[in-house]
C-alpha cells in the first residue's frame, strides 16, 4: 500500500540552515548536510531544501549543499527557491536533486512548468503554491512569502499547473504558516480533490494531530513540517508511530534500520 | 568487476553513482559503444520520457549494443525507464518502440481515482523471495516509486515482485541475468542500497 509521506523542510540561506536546528548529537546543527543525514537516520520519507538566499552568487553554495547531501543521503530530495529556468532546474537535478519546485517563476512564466516536464519528466516538477484566504471565500495565490497578492485563484492555478505538467503540488497556507495552529484543512482538501497529482500540505503544524488531520481531513498525500522537527519537539519516528496508531499508512521508521 | 552506468543524459545518473559509491562499487559512465569494452555488469537508470530515452540511446549508438547485451543474457539492471524500455512498446508518446527483450507493453495508470504519478514509499510482494536480488530484505520491503507508467509483461514467470497501487502491477522482473525494477533502489535508503549490492555481487 502506498504510504503517506512525512517530509521535513530545511530553509537554507548562504549554505546554512536558517535559525539552525536543535539536534544535540550533531557537530554543527546549522549544517544542512548534517541535518539531512539526521533526518535520513530518523526515517524521513523525503527531504525538501528551500533556498531562501536572495543573491544569485550564493546559488553556487546551494548547489554544493545539494551535491554533498546527495552523496550522503539516499532518499528523495526536492530543491526549491530561486529556480527560474530549465537551466536552473538542470543544475539542481545534476547536483543530485530528484525534484525541483517552482513558485514565482511559474507565476511569471507558466510555460516553465511545461518546459521542465518535457526536459526531465513530470515527476521532477513540483509546483509550489503559497495561498491566502480572501474575502470571497476562496484562496488567492501570493508571492514573496505572502506579501504580494497575484490575481490567480489557488485552485485554478493548481489545476492549470497540473495541465502544464507539474507532477506534484507543494501547497502552503500563508494564513496558517508560522501559527502552529494546524494546516488550512479546507484549502488542502479543496486542492487535493481538484487535481489528480499528489499534494503536499504545508504551513501551520504545531502538533502530531495536525499531521494526521492534514492527511485525513485535508486528504493530502504528504505532510511537510519544519519547526516541530528541527527543534526536537518530535522525531520523525514519533510522528510515524502516532500516525500509525491513528490508522494512517506510513512507512515504519525502523524499516530503515533493518539492514 | 567493472560496472557500467549508461549515461544518456537523465537527471538521476548521479544518484545511482552516489549509491554505488556508498556500497563500495565504483562504476564507469557509458556514453558511447566503445566504452562498453571490459564492462561486466550494466545498469540503465532512467527517469523522464520513454521516447526521449529511446531516441537518445539511438543517437549515442547504444541501442544495438544494448539489444545484443540483453540477447546474450549478460548482467543488466534496469531502473524505472531502464525497466520499461526492455518491453516492446509504450503507450507514452504514441507507442514508442522499446528494446523488445521482453514481450509486453508499458501502460499508464488509470487516473479516475488515483493520483498519478504513483509517488512515494510502497511495499513489494516478493514473488520469489529466494531471488538473489532480494537477499537480506524483509518480507514486504518498502521502496520508493515515482512513475506514471508501468510494464505489463506477457509472461507471468518473469515477474519477481508485485506492488499494489489501485491495481497490482509488476514492480520488478528477472529473466536470467536481466533484472529490472520500477522503483528506485538508489532512493530507497538502506534497503535500496542492499538491492544494489545484491546486483553487484550476484
Amino acid at each position: 500500500m502506498l504510504t503517506k509521506r512525512i517530509i521535513p523542510c530545511l530553509d537554507v540561506t548562504d549554505g546554512r540552515v536558517v535559525k539552525g536546528t536543535q539536534f544535540v548529537d550533531l557537530r554543527d546543527a546549522g549544517d544542512p548536510v548534517e541535518c539531512a543525514m539526521e533526518y535520513e537516520r530518523q526515517g524521513a520519507d523525503e527531504l525538501v531544501f528551500l533556498d531562501i538566499t536572495a543573491s544569485s552568487d550564493a546559488r553556487r553554495t546551494m548547489v554544493d549543499v545539494v551535491e554533498e547531501t546527495a552523496r550522503q543521503c539516499h532518499m528523495p530530495l526536492t530543491v526549491g527557491g530561486g529556480i527560474r529556468t530549465v537551466d536552473d532546474m538542470r543544475t539542481m537535478l545534476l547536483a543530485g536533486a530528484d525534484k525541483v519546485s517552482v513558485n514565482t517563476a511559474a507565476i511569471n512564466r507558466p510555460e516553465v512548468i511545461a518546459e521542465g516536464a518535457r526536459a526531465f519528466g513530470v515527476q521532477c516538477i513540483v509546483l509550489a503554491i503559497d495561498a491566502k484566504r480572501n474575502d470571497s471565500g476562496s484562496w488567492t495565490v501570493y508571492t514573496h512569502g505572502g506579501r504580494n497578492p497575484t490575481d490567480l485563484d489557488a485552485i485554478e492555478w493548481a489545476k492549470r499547473g497540473e495541465a502544464l505538467g507539474a507532477g506534484e503540488i507543494l501547497l502552503t497556507s500563508m494564513d496558517a504558516d508560522g501559527t502552529k495552529d494546524g494546516y488550512d484543512l479546507e484549502l488542502t482538501r479543496t486542492v487535493s480533490e481538484a487535481v489528480n497529482i499528489p499534494v503536499i500540505a504545508s504551513g501551520g503544524v504545531g502538533t502530531l494531530q495536525h499531521l494526521a488531520d492534514g492527511l485525513t481531513q485535508g486528504k493530502a498525500d504528504a505532510v511537510l513540517a519544519a519547526s516541530i522537527f528541527h527543534f526536537g519537539e518530535y522525531t520523525i519516528a514519533e510522528s510515524k508511530a502516532f500516525l500509525h496508531d491513528q490508522g494512517i499508512a506510513v512507512r515504519p521508521a525502523q524499516a530503515v534500520a533493518t539492514c | 568487476m567493472n560496472i557500467g552506468l549508461i549515461d544518456y543524459g537523465a537527471g538521476n545518473l548521479h544518484s545511482v553513482e552516489n549509491a554505488l559509491s556508498e556500497i563500495g562499487a565504483p562504476c564507469r559512465c557509458i556514453r558511447e559503444p566503445g566504452e562498453l569494452e571490459g564492462i561486466d555488469r550494466l545498469i540503465l537508470p532512467g527517469v523522464g520520457a520513454f521516447g526521449d530515452c529511446v531516441s537518445q540511446l539511438k543517437t549515442q549508438r547504444l541501442w544495438e549494443p544494448l539489444r545484443r547485451w540483453l540477447a546474450e543474457d549478460r548482467p543488466y539492471l534496469g531502473i524505472c525507464l531502464g525497466y520499461q524500455i526492455l518491453f516492446e512498446h509504450s503507450e507514452e508518446f504514441d507507442g514508442a518502440e522499446g528494446l523488445g527483450a521482453l514481450s509486453g507493453k508499458v501502460v499508464r495508470f488509470p487516473t479516475s481515482d488515483l493520483k498519478v504519478p504513483h509517488m512515494g514509499w510502497n511495499t513489494l510482494s516478493l514473488v520469489n523471495p529466494s531471488d538473489p536480488l532480494w537477499a537480506g530484505l524483509p518480507e514486504n520491503p518498502y521502496v520508493y516509486f515515482v512513475h506514471s507508467y508501468f510494464p505489463q509483461p506477457d509472461e507471468a514467470s518473469v515477474v519477481s515482485a508485485h506492488c499494489d497501487y489501485g491495481l497490482r502491477f509488476a514492480a520488478a522482473i528477472r529473466r536470467g541475468q536481466t533484472v529490472a525494477t520500477q522503483f528506485h533502489p538508489e532512493k530507497s535508503q538502506a534497503l535500496g542500497l542492499q538491492i544494489l549490492a545484491n546486483f553487484v555481487r550476484e
